[in-house]
């Protein structure tokens, strides 16, 4: 490479410099534009909660808690069910073995509430609304209805961007409960009525080794997915024009896959991160 | 770089209309003005106050009195047209609902939308999607409206029809317009004034007659390039042609020779526009258009469209004695055919409530080779006397 030459970033490079430097250098870049993202989007959310208290946003509030949460309520149903009895019926040829089968019920009811269900829940919405909320907002970015709101004097932010998070925060802890439950009752399925476990040995079981922790780490977990899906799914489409990789339809397509990749990864990662916290 | 060292003013009351090439930049001086955008330099004053020195809330305060209307209407795909009229009244006011009710009904009668009122804008025509883009961007009694090519897409009727709607508005509610069009030369006739953008800056403010005499590159370059030889609505030429016809014309007469001028006005239209609606009388100043040219262009006469409901025509080998002569042959014609063509195209297929009627004038002059053309029109103009009225069909 020849001396002096400028690299696309700026940087200069030389013969020598360039293979040494070059690495640290993109590794630099990537942490800070990923700084510059992460609090970009912590501001953004800031925005959002602190708009949700100004007046007239109730209605916009149930209109999305209606959208995000109780229309997600079947798939969220079906997914737990089927979860519930292949869990059960994992458990119960695992536990049978060492006699431990007794057991299948905390073991159940356990697994969904401090993981299972916090995590499907919040990758289920993700799949089902998130990305539908990326492309909306992406959509109205690119046709400039964003811009229209602000020219009529309405805050985007009030009106996009902070129902829809607020909605989120209030509609996951409660599909996560519909999920545990149903879950619950897809163990007991496959246990009881299907493999012939004793009834009160299930329900027992379940009583005695779940407590109120168990289910508070759950809602906390499933409140903090919540706010991360919905700032991600906002956030990509609301800046949807200012991506660099495309322009139009196909941003808004880029950014709603973005949008669903970056929430998965991000709840699986939080996941870990929560509970480590929460066993302290 | 788009714009550079811009410096334009806009005064109160009037329209305003940036003019300048695709890309030039126009859209985004607009931009600049609501706030959308913000420049890299230079400060833009609010009644003579920098924006950048006033308080959020003056800012706010200030903003509140401006619309804005986009070039692709933005409209709320997910909402129909009257949710989109009622939105900002919704979000910005404490008004009841019976009185957002009431004025979003106003407008949608007004804008003649009262049909598409609760269908998505993706169930309308172009026009009507710029119709309700329009009302919402007066729902709110704004003293400043922004129009970004208003008439984008739209044929020459429907073109000439949303200008006569702004300027008919802007009339009614005494509204300040700003507005960007390459829709030269009808933008004229509804302009006080013209800013013309070239070259990153603005290389002209006058009025549209001063802009005919603007001596620069972007008279050769923008404006010949955007005006036709003939209008499109019409059919007749346009001004600047006109006047070379003319100019050619007279240089090949001796000076003693004369010619004549007509002047024709479509008297009392604006009255009578807001009951027959704005495409009919575009339709209605189209068809005049069109007679006009075929009945002189017959006899080697030339015509113009002047102003909005002003036409001009040249009868360059004709005495007076003789164009009082064709004239009367044209309001003969005109009052056995003519009008009987005027009201098929003004009337819709439905049965009307009752019809509104108004005057067709016309006043002739007698010009030397030498004489100034404006001057003969003027006195044609003050010679002017009704030939004929024109009924059109109104469904209340």
């Amino acid at each position: 490479m020849a001396l002096n030459e400028k690299s696309q970033n700026g940087f200069e490079n030389n013969a020598d410099g360039t293979t040494l430097t070059r690495p640290f250098m993109l590794i630099g870049q990537r942490v800070i534009q990923g700084i510059h993202v992460l609090g970009s989007a912590t501001i953004f959310l800031m925005t959002a909660l602190w708009n949700t208290f100004r007046p007239k946003q109730f209605s916009k509030v149930i209109q999305q808690i209606y959208y995000i949460g109780a229309s997600s309520t079947t798939i969220i149903m079906l997914v737990s069910l089927f979860t519930g009895m292949v869990l059960g019926l994992q458990s119960y040829h695992a536990l049978i073995q060492f006699g431990a089968v007794g057991g299948l019920g905390a073991l159940v009811s356990l697994s969904l509430i401090r993981e299972l269900g916090p995590v499907l829940t919040a990758i289920m919405i993700t799949a089902r609304a998130g990305s539908a909320i990326t492309a909306e907002i992406g959509i109205q970015r690119i046709s400039e209805q964003i811009d229209a709101l602000q020219t009529m004097r309405i805050d985007p932010f009030r009106f996009l961007v902070s129902p829809r998070i607020t909605a989120s925060i209030i509609s996951y802890p409660l599909l996560t409960a519909v999920f545990d439950f149903i879950g619950i009752i897809g163990g007991y399925i496959t246990a009881v009525m299907l493999l012939g476990l004793n009834a009160g040995v299930y329900s027992h079981s379940i009583l005695r080794n779940v407590d109120l922790k168990d289910l508070t780490d759950g809602f906390i977990k499933s409140i903090v997915f919540a706010v991360i899906v919905a700032t991600v799914c906002c956030y990509q489409g609301y800046f949807v024009h200012m991506r660099t990789d495309s322009k139009g339809a196909k941003a808004v397509g880029l950014a709603t896959t973005s949008a669903v990749v970056i929430s998965c990864v991000l709840i699986l990662v939080s996941d870990y991160v929560v509970t480590s916290l929460l066993m302290v | 770089m788009v714009l550079q060292n811009v410096n334009l003013k806009i005064y109160e009351g009037q329209i305003t209309t940036i003019i300048g090439l695709s890309g030039s930049g126009k859209s985004v001086m607009l931009k600049h003005i609501i706030g959308l955008l913000q420049p890299d330099e230079g400060t833009i004053l609010f009644r003579g106050r920098p924006l950048k020195e006033m308080s959020k809330a003056e800012i706010a305060s200030s903003t509140h009195q401006i619309s804005y209307m986009f070039q692709g209407n933005a409209l709320f795909d997910s909402m129909t047209v009257y949710d989109n009229i009622a939105l900002p009244l919704r979000e910005t006011t404490n008004l009841s609902k019976a009185e957002i009710d009431r004025r979003v009904m106003a407008r949608i009668g007004q804008t003649e939308l009262n049909e598409a009122a609760h269908r998505y804008p993706s169930e309308l025509s172009g026009g009507m999607q710029k119709r309700a883009a329009l009302a919402r961007a007066l729902i709110t009694d704004p003293r400043i409206v922004l129009f970004d090519e208003p008439t984008t897409g739209q044929d020459p009727v429907r073109k000439n029809a949303i200008l006569s709607m702004i300027a008919q508005y802007q009339k009614k509610f005494n509204f300040t317009a700003v507005m960007v069009s390459h829709e030269i030369p009808d933008v004229y006739f509804i302009s006080n004034r013209i800013l013309a953008l070239y070259d990153k800056t603005i290389v002209f403010q006058g009025t549209p007659e001063e802009l005919s005499n603007f001596d620069h590159p972007f008279n050769d370059e923008v404006i010949r390039s955007l005006e036709g030889l003939q209008k499109e609505l019409t059919g007749l030429y346009s001004r600047r042609q006109f006047k070379i016809l003319h100019h050619t014309q007279m240089k090949s007469r001796k000076s003693g020779e004369s010619f004549c001028i007509a002047v024709f006005d479509l008297a009392d239209m604006n009255t009578v526009v807001p009951r027959i609606g704005y495409d009919k009388a575009q339709e209605t100043i189209h068809a005049m258009g069109l007679y006009i040219d075929r009945h002189f262009g017959a006899i080697g006469g030339f015509s113009t469209r002047r102003k909005a409901r002003e036409f001009v025509t040249v009868l360059p080998f004709s005495d007076i004695a003789e164009t009082e002569k064709i004239m009367n042959e044209f309001v003969e014609d005109l009052q056995e055919q003519g009008i009987h063509d005027f009201r098929l195209k003004a009337q819709d297929s439905d049965p009307a409530d009752h019809y509104v009627e108004f005057a067709i004038r016309v006043g002739i002059a007698e010009g030397k080779p030498d004489d100034d053309i404006d001057s003969v029109v003027e006195s044609a103009r003050s010679q002017q006397k009704e030939i004929g009225r024109l009924q059109c069909a109104v469904k209340e």
